[in-house]
């Protein structure tokens, strides 16, 4: 009788045991799941704000940018009167394309401090196996409910990392300042082309060697759910 | 001296050999607008093919700016054909027609009738390169509109704010002045050594087509020379569309990369003329006119 219990204490935490990873998955799921809802509060936005592009080998003046989302997934980033560039890959500077719409497993990462802020990292990793997006990391602030940082790997585009500060919109889910970094590669161009004929100095060369490439918008104004036209975005 | 610089300007600008330069420049200029209006995109990808494979470019990169710069580029390395043509003329010419003699019967010295010649070539030289402005610069604005200005140098690309160009051109243009004042008073130098127009406008030419192949071959024995030769620094006109950046990579907006540099080829350039045109002063001085 004592051995009948004893084999079925063990049988149940076995079961308890294994049903611990899927638990897991489920309260990720519902963590994402909460942070999605919150950034779903905004249908649509424009912003303002200052973009500073970080390349070694662009030298870009600070310029004042305009964004445009509506959700799901409709993004514009358009500089005031200028040029941008803006790094190439599936992904814009937007907080609604770091987390998948759907068809993902979310698996707990563990737990780390982000800008001084304790953080959930959560491991984004997409059911279809044509997925743009092969893995996605997400650093939340479970008590806020807001991405801190993120860390995307594409199948085309390598991988990208964004760093969110968030001030007055945080309510929203939007931040106050989103830092872009990615893996920039080399860039030549031949001579001939530029009809340069001088050599680049060392201390140039030394400037231009193995940097990421950083985009950074700080955001001035946001005006959220006021309604914009799709045909902003064409 | 009035008078003969006067005079002097009435004979360039009598002969068809002037206009034709204007003529040829207004046609370069022409086609290499046509030509951007008709398949700019196209130039534009070709040129951004490589860089456009990482970062997607928004905005208008084929604006009037964009377009002078191309222009300066290819035409700067041409124009000098066209001044030679002038320039190199201003002595031989007159020799080759045997009025030298009469000119110097006028009662002024010698030094104020080379130095009318000389101005003269140099005001037709600045005329042209006016002309170059007006039509590559603002012309080019008038058609193609404004806009920041996206230059992609061998290592990296520059992109000037709109609000932060038009004096660079205007630096660039007087630097250009400088480098084609130059030429100018190299033609006006030979043009001491014979007695046709031929030989002198061929002279020079072939100076600056020798010079610039040994300034843009990449050779370690010609980089040796290459500070020495005026060529190398004729496009240093380059460097005002440079700016510093800070140790956050943030542009210095209004300031130049390489100052010193323009600095050095227009201290260079000036010596050059001063050089050539002091020494046509000599010549001409102490030069006894058989014809």
């Amino acid at each position: 009788m004592h051995l009948f219990n004893t084999r079925k204490i063990v049988v149940a935490l076995c079961f308890f045991l294994s049903s611990l990873p899927f638990a897991k998955a489920q309260e990720m799921n519902s963590l994402v799941a909460k942070v999605k809802a919150k950034l779903d509060l905004v249908n649509d936005y424009t912003a303002e704000g200052k973009m500073k592009t970080d390349v070694a080998f662009i030298k870009a003046p600070i310029g004042r940018v305009k964004v445009f989302y509506k959700r799901p997934n409709k993004f514009k980033l358009q500089r005031d009167g200028g040029i941008s560039i803006l790094p190439k890959g599936g992904i814009s500077i937007n907080i609604g394309s770091m987390i998948m719409s759907d068809g993902f497993l979310a698996i707990d990462a563990g737990e780390t401090v982000v800008a001084n802020t304790k953080t959930r990292i959560v491991k984004l990793l997409p059911n279809a196996d044509n997925s743009e997006i092969i893995l996605s990391t997400l650093y939340i602030d479970e008590a806020n409910l807001l991405i801190m940082k993120s860390v995307t790997t594409t199948r085309a585009s390598g991988t990208y990392e964004m760093e969110l500060s968030y001030g007055q919109f945080a309510k929203y889910g939007l931040p106050d300042k989103v830092l872009f970094s990615f893996n920039a590669k080399d860039y030549k161009l031949p001579k001939g082309i530029t009809l340069e004929f001088e050599d680049t100095d060392q201390a140039t060369k030394n400037r231009l060697k193995g940097k990421k490439g950083r985009v950074e918008i700080t955001y001035t104004a946001y005006s959220i759910n006021k309604g914009i036209a799709d045909a902003v975005f064409n | 001296m009035w008078t003969y610089l006067q005079v002097e300007l009435y004979k360039i600008f009598r002969r068809p050999r002037t206009y034709l330069s204007f003529v040829a420049i207004t046609a370069l200029i022409g086609v290499i607008q046509l030509g951007l209006l008709v398949d700019g995109k196209e130039y534009t990808e070709f040129v951004m093919a490589d860089f456009a494979n990482t970062f997607s470019v928004d905005g208008k990169i084929l604006n009037g700016y964009f377009i002078c710069y191309i222009i300066l580029q290819l035409l700067l390395v041409h124009v000098p054909l066209l001044i030679a043509l002038i320039a190199a003329d201003m002595i031989s010419g007159e020799a080759n027609m045997g009025t030298l003699r009469i000119l110097l019967t006028k009662p002024q010295s010698r030094t104020a009738i080379v130095t009318a010649k000389f101005l003269a070539a140099a005001i037709y030289t600045l005329l042209l390169l006016i002309w170059i402005a007006v039509l590559g610069l603002f012309v080019s604005m008038a058609i193609f509109g404004t806009d920041d200005l996206f230059i992609m140098k061998s290592s990296y690309v520059v992109i000037v704010k709109e609000s932060d160009i038009f004096w660079r051109y205007a630096g660039a243009f007087c630097f250009a002045a400088l480098a084609m004042l130059t030429v100018s008073s190299l033609g006006f130098f030979l043009s001491f050594f014979a007695e046709n127009s031929i030989g002198p406008i061929v002279a020079t030419m072939s100076v600056i087509i020798v010079f610039t192949i040994l300034s843009t071959m990449n050779i370690p024995i010609f980089n040796i020379i290459k500070p020495y030769l005026f060529t190398s620094h004729m496009i240093t006109w380059k460097e005002f569309f440079d700016f510093k950046v800070n140790d956050a990579n943030e542009a210095m907006v209004g300031s130049i990369q390489y100052p010193e540099k323009i600095i050095k080829s227009a201290l260079v350039l000036i010596i050059h003329i001063i050089g050539f045109a002091g020494a046509s002063i000599l010549l001409f001085r102490k030069k006894d006119i058989l014809s």
